[in-house]
């Protein structure tokens, strides 16, 4: 039992460090526009983790996983990227009408071994691929867990489409039933959430609205995704939104032992703009 | 679209009406819409003339863009970079259209009094019903401002609906004839 305890301890500091951080630091990332007409059209994008959202004032978000989706799928360029102190920034050149994707898409596995009488951690950069390479033989009690975190954002240039809503089938994904880039106060927008390509009922999701550093209450909704996968949010008025989904994480029970690692773990994050009416 | 022409293609049909010298009222069965529009004189620091969408709603049908107003003579088309502030219109209308739109895309106009006709079939009236004719300003560095006024098809001759704004837009009426 006691080993138990550990691996779970293990897995979550590994998830730490994979994943969004588990703690109350927010990973997102800002559009300087949602919804654009033009010709000729960028945007440029904010990308920092932080407590108050849309503040960067901790950590810049690192920009590795980045890419980038024209309308049509074709994978489209990353320009003008910078890191600084507290944020990265990047432009995106959306020369075709439509709906773009840019999202930062990570895939990992985190688990222990043990090994002549002690018990090792996975390192950092474990995936599916490497991991019979990086278990060495004779290791028993092999415990691991998936984690699979995407953050990702949309813009419509023109009328928002849906082509690249193609589900990949891996870690949480977001259908739309409402467009992410046609979202007005007053009117509830409804999305369904895939886990592995699945809908998937029971994922908590968490709606915060920017602008918490002029605020007393954080005015965050608690949701959570129905037997279809599907959430319905009703914003609080026009804005920037934060949307994070994740797996349920492992409760201990009062007086019960620490629940085991799930084997599957995936977490995702969006930035929604909400017009005014 | 019809720039203060009034009655043109009226006037070769009815003109006894136009020679009695009250074509509005002789006429039963009006087939144009003046819709005059009042753009306020502002007394800002850096005034620039709003982007103007017109357009008309019916429930059940895509909304109908009549004009939008706006500063199409940039080179490369860069006048277009914010027709999505006229925000109601964009998602109603605009963000499926491609610009210059020919016989809507018009200059924007100057603080003043502006008319502009419509005919029945320009306004995607032709069935009967109720229609809202739709006026939406927005303007540089400056604010925004949507006003309604709702009229049906057939019309009666003569002044129809009438509504005024308050920062970006001024006195909006419609006249049939």
């Amino acid at each position: 039992m006691k080993t138990h305890i550990w691996g779970f301890a293990a897995a979550a500091a590994l998830a730490a460090a994979v994943a969004v951080p588990a703690s109350a630091h927010r990973q997102w990332m800002l559009p300087s526009s949602t919804v654009l007409s033009g010709d000729d059209v960028w945007v440029t994008v904010d990308a920092a983790i932080s407590n108050d959202l849309f503040y960067f004032e901790h950590h810049p978000m690192r920009l590795d996983a980045l890419k980038a989706w024209a309308p049509d799928g074709t994978e489209a360029a990353i320009e003008n990227q910078a890191t600084g102190r507290y944020r990265s920034t990047f432009d995106v050149h959306l020369t075709k009408k439509g709906t773009w994707r840019i999202a930062s898409v990570s895939d990992g596995v985190m688990g222990s071994y043990d090994l002549n009488g002690k018990t090792e951690r996975l390192p950092r950069g474990t995936t599916t691929a490497n991991l019979s390479e990086r278990i060495p033989a004779g290791a028993t009690n092999v415990r691991t867990a998936e984690a699979s975190n995407r953050n990702e954002i949309f813009v419509t240039v023109g009328e928002p489409t849906t082509t690249l809503f193609q589900p990949t089938g891996k870690g949480i994904e977001l259908v739309p039933v409402t467009h992410p880039n046609d979202l007005i106060a007053g009117e509830a927008a409804t999305f369904q959430f895939l886990l592995d390509g699945k809908p998937a009922a029971g994922l908590p999701v968490t709606v915060i609205p920017g602008g918490i550093r002029y605020r007393d209450q954080l005015g965050q909704m608690d949701l959570q995704t129905g037997a279809d996968g599907k959430v319905e949010v009703n914003w609080t008025g026009p804005g920037l939104y934060w949307v994070n989904v994740t797996t349920p994480r492992a409760v201990r029970e009062e007086g019960g032992a620490a629940p085991a690692a799930p084997q599957r773990r995936a977490s995702y994050v969006t930035t929604l703009e909400v017009l005014a009416p | 679209m019809q720039l203060s022409t009034p009655a043109r293609i009226l006037g070769g049909t009815i003109g006894l009406g136009a020679v009695l010298g009250a074509p509005a009222i002789a006429l039963a069965n009006p087939g144009t819409m003046d819709v005059t529009i009042t753009i306020p004189r502002l007394k800002v620091a850096e005034y620039h003339k709003p982007y103007v969408a017109i357009w008309v709603e019916k429930t059940g049908a895509r909304a109908k863009t009549v004009a939008v107003w706006y500063d199409y003579d940039m080179k490369a088309n860069e006048g277009t970079k914010w027709l999505r502030d006229v925000r109601q219109w964009w998602r109603a209308a605009g963000r499926s259209m491609t610009f210059p739109a020919n016989g809507i895309t018009g200059a924007t106009r100057a603080p003043g009094t502006h008319k502009i006709s419509f005919t029945r079939a320009q306004l995607g009236a032709a069935a009967p019903g109720q229609y809202v004719l739709v006026v939406e300003a927005a303007r540089e560095v400056g604010g925004r401002e949507l006003l309604r006024v709702p009229f049906a098809w057939p019309a009666k001759p003569g002044a129809g609906g009438r509504t005024a704004g308050t920062s970006e837009l001024g006195a909006v009426s419609v006249a049939f004839r």
